[in-house]
């Protein structure tokens, strides 16, 4: 690739850095360019970002259809699954799924429902519920918008 | 204990390398990063489709993480310091105490609750390189070779990071240079580099990694849509151009970078033939990148040709022949040196 090829598609995903990439100049020799983005690239990288958020309004909407607890669908919005939330809180699995279930939800103690709490960063007043709306994760975790 | 060490901190494409390199140059050693991949044979490819994360094969255009660091020290004669520590706050300590000694430490971390990383890119991946070059209070400073400059992150977010859960657990794993020998011998560094990835490229006997590893992912893109459907053979695919264009390969899934390292060496070593294989594999790295395209043009619904997927599979086909053929010619000429 040429110095000049290099592709400099700005969708501010590295938001305001730019990465160093690797072509050669007019004489051959390779030297550092940078470059905040390309087009392909940004778009698998969103193409992830979406799946996520889906899989978290998916799970938003199965709480609210009472088919699962809140539980579930914070687990999903801090990007975790169920290898991860075992290892953060010490539960086994089936212990975890049964955790999922509304019912079961409701009846525990305060002590676990704070250990999700901490897990998730959140207070256990809103552990109990899940937004109204839809929520993006990555505005929601960290305050980032996402350029379409 | 309050320290800031005085630390010369270099953006680099990949976090390994850059964190090699920065530390090489803290201990009187400069190195350019392709110099460094090169010598510490980062360039791989592994297509798995048996392991999967998020539910997508798994892809990789470089070898496990830590291998850069270790081969480029050892292949140089230089000591260092490897461990993982199983109590956090030891591990604290330990890192703090070298802080103090005026050493600077590589961490192995996952991104996602790395505060200073751009956030689009904070996913649960376990094997980020940064360096800590500083304490003040409860705050670290950090060399991080994405970033342009030194980063700040408290004790606790770091200690996070340290020991991220999930895949490829980081479990506090810190490192640092001991010792720099005198002289090094730069050539056999080289040679030694450059023999370890046309061995794991052209001979592991296995249809996943290496060469044979473009053929099976090509064997499979081309079945994608029918076994899949449309939508979650793009998701694949997408995985795929990721891999290749992620933060830190430099372009191209790091053949670009290994470009810039033949002709570097071809310099060093005063052999002209280098050079050649050099602009062979820069061309193997435009075609990654014609690969790139036409992906997206998948994503976007705009591929001018009927079958997309058996055309991007025998892309794949093409890159492989010519990438073999590059590596079959940079093994003969390493050989007969």
């Amino acid at each position: 690739m040429k110095k000049e090829d290099v592709p400099q598609y700005d969708n501010n995903l590295l938001n305001g850095i730019r990465e160093i990439q690797y072509a050669v100049d007019e004489h051959g020799n390779y030297t550092e360019v940078k470059s905040p983005g390309w087009e392909p690239k940004n778009i698998a990288l969103k193409q992830a970002l979406f799946l996520i958020d889906e899989m978290i309004e998916d799970a938003r909407k199965q709480v609210l259809n009472g088919k699962k607890s809140p539980v579930f669908f914070y687990m999903h919005l801090k990007q975790m699954d169920l290898n991860i939330l075992k290892e953060e809180s010490g539960f086994p699995k089936f212990i975890l799924k049964r955790h999922f279930k509304p019912k079961i939800f409701k009846k525990l103690s305060e002590k676990t429902l704070k250990k999700y709490a901490d897990i998730f960063g959140i207070s256990t007043t809103k552990l109990q519920t899940v937004p109204k709306k839809t929520v993006k994760a990555l505005e929601y975790n960290f305050g980032f918008k996402l350029k379409n | 204990m309050n320290n800031i060490i005085d630390f010369q901190h270099k953006m680099a494409a990949h976090c390994e390398n850059g964190v090699t390199g920065n530390l090489l140059r803290f201990h009187g050693i400069e190195l350019s990063e392709p110099l460094i991949f090169g010598i510490g044979s980062g360039l791989f490819f592994f297509y798995m489709p048996l392991i999967k994360m998020n539910g997508i094969p798994v892809s990789s255009f470089r070898p496990l993480p830590g291998v850069i660091f270790k081969r480029v020290t050892k292949r140089l004669g230089i000591e260092v310091n490897v461990r993982r520590y199983k109590n956090k706050i030891r591990a604290a300590e330990e890192a703090d105490k070298l802080i103090e000694q005026n050493i600077p430490v590589g961490m192995v971390v996952g991104v996602y609750d790395l505060t200073y990383f751009p956030p689009a890119y904070r996913f649960r991946f376990n094997a980020h390189n940064i360096i800590a070059v500083g304490k003040e209070n409860d705050t670290y400073y950090i060399s991080d070779p994405i970033m342009e400059k030194i980063e700040q992150i408290n004790s606790k977010d770091l200690l996070k990071t340290r020991y991220a859960k999930g895949t490829y657990k980081p479990k506090g794993k810190m490192y640092y240079i001991k010792h720099v020998p005198e002289t090094y011998d730069i050539n056999s560094a080289i040679v030694k580099g450059i023999k370890h990835t046309c061995r794991e490229m052209l001979n592991i006997p296995f249809s996943y990694a290496g060469l044979s590893g473009i053929k099976t992912l090509a064997k499979h893109v081309k079945k994608w849509p029918n076994k899949l459907g449309e939508q979650k053979a793009k998701l694949y695919l997408g995985q795929v151009v990721r891999m290749q264009e992620e933060i830190g390969t430099g372009g191209a899934g790091f053949r670009f970078l290994y470009a810039a390292f033949l002709q570097e060496s071809s310099q060093i070593m005063n052999k002209p033939q280098l050079n050649e294989i050099s602009e062979q594999m820069t061309e193997v790295g435009d075609l990654w990148r014609e690969f790139g395209v036409e992906a997206g043009r998948i994503f976007k619904n705009r591929y001018p040709k009927s079958n997309p997927y058996e055309n991007i599979a025998e892309l794949l086909l093409k890159i492989k022949d010519k990438e073999e053929k590059t590596f079959i010619n940079l093994n003969k000429f390493i050989k007969n040196i």
